[in-house]
């Protein structure tokens, strides 16, 4: 910050604020997130409570769900992403304006969750775009979308602007496409987007335990 | 079904065809495993006197369901379809419900019939698949009646004559069954993918099918994703 602490607070009783031009603007962006107005599953009736009056996520300044990419910032991945709906998903994202982000809510969006094991699901959209943060639950409560919202806001307030550490958005090399899948004849081709999805390699033992 | 539920009219109708009472004590004692009096062999009479040559046959289940069908030759479907929908007295207006069967090995299709009938029908040589519609009336209350029809094999005659010209609402069902079991149905008027998308080839349900080996294998107490995880892991 390059503030004392101490100092700051002493201006505050005289009536002055000091701020950094970097917390300022990510005060500014993690108030009011617009979420992509779009649901896929039984999560998402757990977003549309949210919204409503008893959990209220207008509170943080999230209340304003956009019909058009264009205009929202925040993806909530709320459901089931199945094989023939994830080229889409991918297509919104990549319509959406930088600064952009992600939350994966629920298991299936996730891992599959109990879907994992089906032929036509997708086993997680982090194979296909960069997630922030994940909320796991199935269905997640309307109190965990507010935590996984209140998650996303402390790491928008922690985003470097410059430097080495910037965010990707203020990175002029980042990209803020990603590639979207095509329909193949057995699967989605490719599966997975290796520059962002890698998982850590596991290795099995012949009885299939880990070694 | 109780009597008040009945029209006048409906009660001059014979009584063969008002399914088994199963609430009643004396149709519990004896239950029509061995002679069905049942639905399904009241409509099979009344099929053999209007299509005497048509390939209709009854196929007895003496499970617990006591559900008898009626096994109907591909190229009658329709003829009969038509017949139970307008006839008077049967009115079976209602398609509940299309479902499809892969029978990869023909022996297992008849395991739960009547060892008469199985005497009469020669095994397919390379399996074939099943398709089942479950017909109700509701205007005379009855049913389930179920019909089965049957494809040559599993491979090029897969062929089997739509009904969405007497049931209309067979035509998002006979799309689902293309879809996920690859039978063709002949006279269809939209027959594409309903749940997969176009470019895809394989038919999910199918006993043979293999799914893609697509997601990172946990510990799991299940043996057959155990099996899965040994063949994706490459051993050490």
């Amino acid at each position: 910050m390059g503030i004392d602490f101490q100092l700051a607070e002493d201006m505050k009783s005289q009536g002055v604020h000091v701020t950094s031009f970097e917390s300022l603007v990510n005060w500014g962006r993690a108030s009011s997130l617009w979420p992509l107005q779009f649901g896929l599953a039984c999560c998402a009736i757990e977003m549309i409570a949210a919204t409503m009056a008893r959990y209220d996520m207008a509170r943080f300044g999230a209340e304003v769900f956009r019909p058009s990419p264009r205009q929202a910032d925040l993806m909530i991945v709320a459901g089931t992403v199945t094989k023939k709906m994830a080229p889409q998903v991918v297509r919104l994202y990549n319509q959406m304006a930088e600064p952009k982000y992600v939350i994966a809510m629920g298991a299936c969006a996730i891992s599959g969750g109990p879907f994992k094991d089906g032929y036509n699901v997708l086993k997680g959209i982090d194979r296909f775009i960069p997630v922030d943060v994940v909320i796991p639950g199935c269905p997640p409560r309307p109190e965990a979308l507010l935590d996984g919202l209140l998650t996303l806001r402390a790491k928008i307030a922690r985003e470097k602007l410059l430097g080495k550490h910037r965010a990707r958005h203020a990175n002029p090399d980042g990209t803020a496409a990603f590639p979207v899948p095509e329909f193949g004849a057995h699967d989605l081709e490719p599966t997975a987007n290796r520059e962002i999805w890698n998982p850590p390699a596991i290795v099995r033992d012949a009885e299939g335990g880990e070694a | 079904m109780t009597a008040e539920h009945l029209t006048p009219e409906d009660r001059q109708s014979p009584d063969s065809l008002s399914p088994p009472d199963r609430e009643s004590p004396d149709s519990l004692a004896s239950p029509d495993r061995e002679s069905p009096d049942s639905l399904a062999a009241a409509v099979l009479a009344r099929l053999r006197t209007a299509f005497p040559r048509a390939g209709v046959s009854l196929r007895t289940n003496p499970g617990p369901a006591v559900q008898h069908s009626l096994l109907v030759s591909p190229a009658d479907l329709c003829d009969v379809c038509r017949f139970l929908r307008d006839t008077p007295d049967l009115a079976f207006d209602f398609l509940s419900n299309v479902s499809g069967v892969d029978w990869p090995d023909p022996s297992k299709a008849d395991a739960v019939a009547a060892p008469a009938d199985e005497q009469g029908t020669p095994a397919a040589a390379a399996g074939f698949l099943e398709v089942i519609y479950h017909l109700y009336s509701t205007r005379r209350r009855i049913g389930p009646l179920v019909l089965r029809v049957r494809t040559a094999d599993r491979l090029s005659g897969v062929q089997i004559p739509s009904v969405v010209a007497v049931f209309r609402s067979a035509e998002f069902q006979e799309r689902e069954i293309f879809d996920l079991y690859g039978v063709e149905f002949t006279g269809h008027p939209d027959l594409r993918r309903i749940l997969m998308w176009d470019e895809f080839q394989d038919h999910p349900m199918r006993k043979d099918y293999v799914a893609p080996d697509d997601y990172e294998y946990e510990p799991t107490p299940h043996a057959a994703v155990l099996e899965k995880a040994q063949r994706h892991y490459v051993q050490p």
